[in-house]
């Protein structure tokens, strides 16, 4: 590959990179700090992602649209819909505890996606929208830079400020009490803290980050379909890299986002090139079973993950005399 | 300071607590005693707004406290330990106590975000308690370990901080020595009576410990099969009839004759 090619690859790479570490520090801070289960990750993603597209895309005789806002009033509205939709969820929600939380949530996600495949006049359904675009590409051109490389940009600088806010989040009071519930909830309550309120707020925020993650996606890929957010893509993925890099550790997240992502893609280049004739038609399915096994692996020798959670350095550590 | 009016709870068929009624003076530290299955966990769960009671109610001072929610009780000065210890498995001694100060600015996400120079302050501030009550309990050489790996007697000193975090009034300890060693034991009771003459905490604790009992409480209940079967200092309570029957058949004067 010429170095072009290259270059373009890793533009590519680390802008999906970026959006999935932003829906990683989105469930860790629901799981990682809160201890809630969410395997509907995909649901919140989908409803970012479609809200920004209807918003900015021109008229379309194809599915809702024609409001032409531009891209900051997209990313928005994405993540207010998503916080939105997280407070309804988490509402209803609150009294589940970890498995039945789990059902749940995938449960919502998949109905998303159901409403997505078949609600045409909304977002016409299985054949996707697209001409989704990238409003930012002209700011680009104008210095220079290809539109794929101001994906990037406007990706790493959303994960910026995403890291920022969820790592304070974690080094604050606020955290501390969400560990708290997550280690022992009758212990924290009993120390005060009204547990609904707080778990339905990391629940809140941590959707609402996800929905931002979709909007980016939308705007990076121009075209949305259901079949990007089917449970493997939207929720497992999001799963493995937490989990993989640490869950409550949010340089894990991004860690684990790097590691598996690189796997994930690598994985799609080796099996087209390595694999022998006969099992050429189940290369999808293996690269799935590729990242069962690491999850396996990982659970069974690292079970905090790469990067375990630290004491936050808001903490002070040392004996004292 | 915490009056129990006629408290019944019964789980299926079986009676766990059977119309209770008993009064916790300010200042003092109460006994509750009684045989495994008295019903004195479930009591106590009631009082601490964990369980809600089938009938009776619960008063703390002139407030009917009753159905109120842990979190609710605690902003009212009420504050419990657990017969197993309850600790944040995986955070630091330290983190564990600086959880529990109410009205943190910083348990706000957006203060932290936006007010992050305040927050830090007030931290501050929480950490100098938290050296206060780590000193207090002498478990000082175990600030930065994770709560979890702390012992058993350990885990009860530190459940007793977390009631010290706070402008605390009254203080139900269940069980504070169960599973302790006895060097840690008289530890744990030191800091009990310290606390309720250096800070005019009032408890009410349940134990099975005679010794702890007599050397701390005055006055004593006790309770059997869900009822409050008699009240008064431990040598009326050693001498009543019904409570060594309560006791299988006499086998208290066994345990409670010890210390005698």
């Amino acid at each position: 590959m010429e170095l072009a090619g290259i270059a373009a690859y890793l533009v590519s790479f680390f802008t999906f990179v970026g959006i999935y570490a932003i829906l990683a520090l989105g469930l860790n801070m629901q799981w990682g700090f809160s201890g809630q289960f969410n395997i509907g990750v995909a649901g919140f993603f989908a409803v970012g992602a479609y809200t920004s597209a209807i918003l900015t895309t021109p008229e379309s005789p194809w599915h809702l649209g024609g409001y032409g806002m531009p891209f900051l009033v997209g990313i928005v509205g994405a993540v207010v819909a998503s916080a939105l939709l997280g407070l309804v969820i988490g509402w209803i929600t609150a009294r589940l505890r970890t498995d039945y939380l789990a059902i749940a949530t995938i449960g919502i996600a998949e109905t998303l996606r159901l409403i997505v495949a078949n609600e045409r006049w909304l977002t016409n359904g299985v054949r996707g929208m697209s001409g989704i675009e990238r409003p930012y590409a002209d700011f680009f051109a104008a210095l220079g830079l290809s539109s794929a490389m101001g994906s990037l940009i406007v990706v790493c600088a959303f994960l910026v400020l995403v890291y920022f806010l969820v790592e304070r989040a974690r080094q604050s009071p606020w955290g501390r009490v969400q560990r708290a519930i997550r280690e022992n909830e009758p212990a924290a309550e009993a120390s005060g803290k009204n547990i609904g309120r707080f778990r339905l707020e990391a629940f809140v925020v941590g959707s609402a980050i996800m929905g931002l993650g979709g909007a980016l996606y939308a705007h990076y890929f121009g075209f949305l379909s259901p079949e990007a957010f089917l449970p493997l893509y939207g929720t497992f993925l999001v799963w493995v890299m937490l989990i993989a890099g640490g869950s409550g550790n949010n340089k894990g997240a991004l860690l684990g986002a790097v590691i598996i992502w690189a796997i994930w893609s690598g994985s799609e280049f080796l099996m087209s090139t390595a694999l022998p004739e006969a099992l050429s038609g189940h290369a999808g399915p293996l690269r799935v079973l590729l990242i069962g096994v690491l999850l396996q692996v990982i659970l069974i020798k690292r079970p905090e993950g790469l990067l375990p959670e630290t004491t936050p350095k808001t903490v002070p550590f040392g004996k004292r005399d | 300071m915490i009056r129990i009016e006629h408290l019944t709870k019964s789980f299926g068929g079986i009676h766990a607590v059977n119309d209770v009624s008993f009064e916790v003076e300010r200042g003092s530290i109460t006994g509750l005693i009684g045989p495994n299955g008295a019903g004195k966990s479930t009591l106590f769960n009631m009082v601490a707004g964990l369980i809600r009671p089938d009938s009776g109610r619960v008063w703390l001072e002139d407030e009917n406290i009753t159905g109120r929610r842990p979190h609710q009780l605690f902003h009212r000065g009420l504050v419990r330990t657990f017969q197993i210890p309850h600790e944040f498995t995986r955070m630091s001694v330290r983190e564990n106590l600086m959880v529990v100060p109410p009205a943190q600015s910083g348990e706000n996400l957006l203060q932290s975000w936006l007010r992050w120079g305040k927050v830090r302050r007030e931290d501050r501030a929480v950490l100098e308690k938290v050296d206060e009550v780590l000193d207090f309990l002498e478990i000082g050489h175990v600030a930065d370990e994770r709560a979890g790996n702390l012992s058993g007697g350990q885990k009860k000193l530190l459940d007793l901080g977390r009631t010290m975090m706070t402008d605390a009034r009254i203080v139900l300890l269940d069980e504070p020595g169960a599973g302790v060693n006895r060097t840690l034991l008289g530890k744990i009771s030191d800091a009990i009576r310290r606390l309720n003459t250096e800070r005019g905490y009032t408890f009410c604790l349940i134990e099975h410990d005679m010794d702890l009992i007599s050397s701390l409480c005055h006055p004593v209940h006790v309770m059997a099969n869900g009822m409050l079967i008699a009240s008064g200092s431990m040598d009326e309570i050693r001498n009543n009839e019904e409570v060594r029957e309560a006791y299988l058949g006499g086998g208290i004067s066994g345990r409670m004759g010890a210390s005698a």
